[in-house]
């Protein structure tokens, strides 16, 4: 499977996507340039954590009117696997291709430390090897991570099983119903706090966070095995 | 002429910050405040020669669409007079 890791100025998660996609899950992996409109020939694109543009103007709103994020829309549409972790998961937000919005959080603290988290649904090509009944350790690492939106389209979001992961036990920043993360209407978009990234190589103290990139891999083979038959 | 455009959490929307604002200007002895929301504030300049109502209506539009985000903020878009 090939990723396709966007780095922004600032992004200061990408070489971890590199290392955990290529060297812990041994996938292809291409850098793509926030200039830049090409996404190549990728299977899925992932959008790193840090600090795209500075965080200027609010996380993630100047990152949204970069070229490579035009396309990023369109292949979205057209039903490409679109990741985005940590700031990523703020960017696809301030996008629009997924609902809520990302707040500083609850405690005002910057919060870097593993936690648990449920995966809320395996009902999707981000979690069909999780299991939901078991919590997976993965780190978090953010300042403004307390999930926001209304309470219909909270209810919405339950109601068409689109919560990704859920806190599990102590809800770190605050986010309403403890989401850690959420899919899009098409289930081919996941935003998520937690760095599954960091969480691929047992080395680091846990893989957990490689079930989800196992699970897009699952996901984009069955799509060339559909597209070859 | 110049327009100022303010930015703020909605109120049904926590604001951590101003909350800790308020704790702090409350435990300084100002216990007649009873809450603060913290917000940002945009001053633009425009250019001389601009009309009233296209500098109004194409404001209105950025302050929805880039300058706040309506799932979590109102806005308020003054247009100054020149001086």
């Amino acid at each position: 499977m090939k990723f396709g890791v966007v780095i922004f100025p600032g992004s200061n998660c990408d070489h971890d996507a590199v290392y955990a996609l290529s060297g812990n899950l041994g996938q292809s992996v291409t850098e793509i340039w926030h200039e830049s409109e090409d996404l190549g020939d990728v299977d899925a694109v992932f959008l790193p954590g840090g600090f795209s543009y500075g965080d200027y103007l609010r996380c993630g709103a100047i990152a949204r009117f970069s070229p490579v994020i035009r396309s990023v829309r369109n292949f979205a549409r057209m039903g490409g696997l679109v990741i985005g972790v940590c700031n990523g998961f703020q960017i696809l937000c301030e996008t629009g291709l997924l609902e809520g919005a990302l707040i500083r959080n609850r405690g005002l603290r910057f919060i870097c430390r593993t936690v648990d988290v449920v995966p809320g649904t395996s009902n999707s090509p981000f979690t069909s090897n999780c299991r939901t009944d078991r919590p997976l350790r993965i780190p978090i690492a953010h300042g403004e991570g307390c999930y926001i939106a209304d309470d219909a389209t909270l209810d919405r979001l339950e109601a068409e099983d689109r919560i990704a992961f859920r806190y599990h036990g102590e809800n770190p920043n605050g986010s309403r119903r403890e989401i850690a993360g959420v899919l899009g209407v098409g289930r081919n978009v996941l935003g998520m706090m937690p760095h599954p990234e960091r969480a691929c190589d047992p080395a680091v103290g846990s893989s957990d966070g490689s079930a989800v990139f196992h699970s897009m891999i699952a996901a984009a083979e069955a799509a060339r095995a559909l597209h070859a038959a | 002429m110049r327009a100022i455009i303010q930015v703020a959490f909605k109120k049904t929307v926590l604001d951590p910050q101003g909350r800790a604002i308020t704790q702090a200007l409350q435990s300084h002895g100002h216990e007649e405040i009873l809450g603060v929301r913290q917000g940002k504030f945009f001053e633009i300049d425009l250019a001389p020669g601009t009309s009233r109502e296209t500098a109004r209506s194409n404001l209105e539009r950025l302050a929805a669409e880039v300058l706040s985000n309506p799932v979590i903020e109102d806005y308020e878009v003054t247009v100054l007079e020149p001086s």
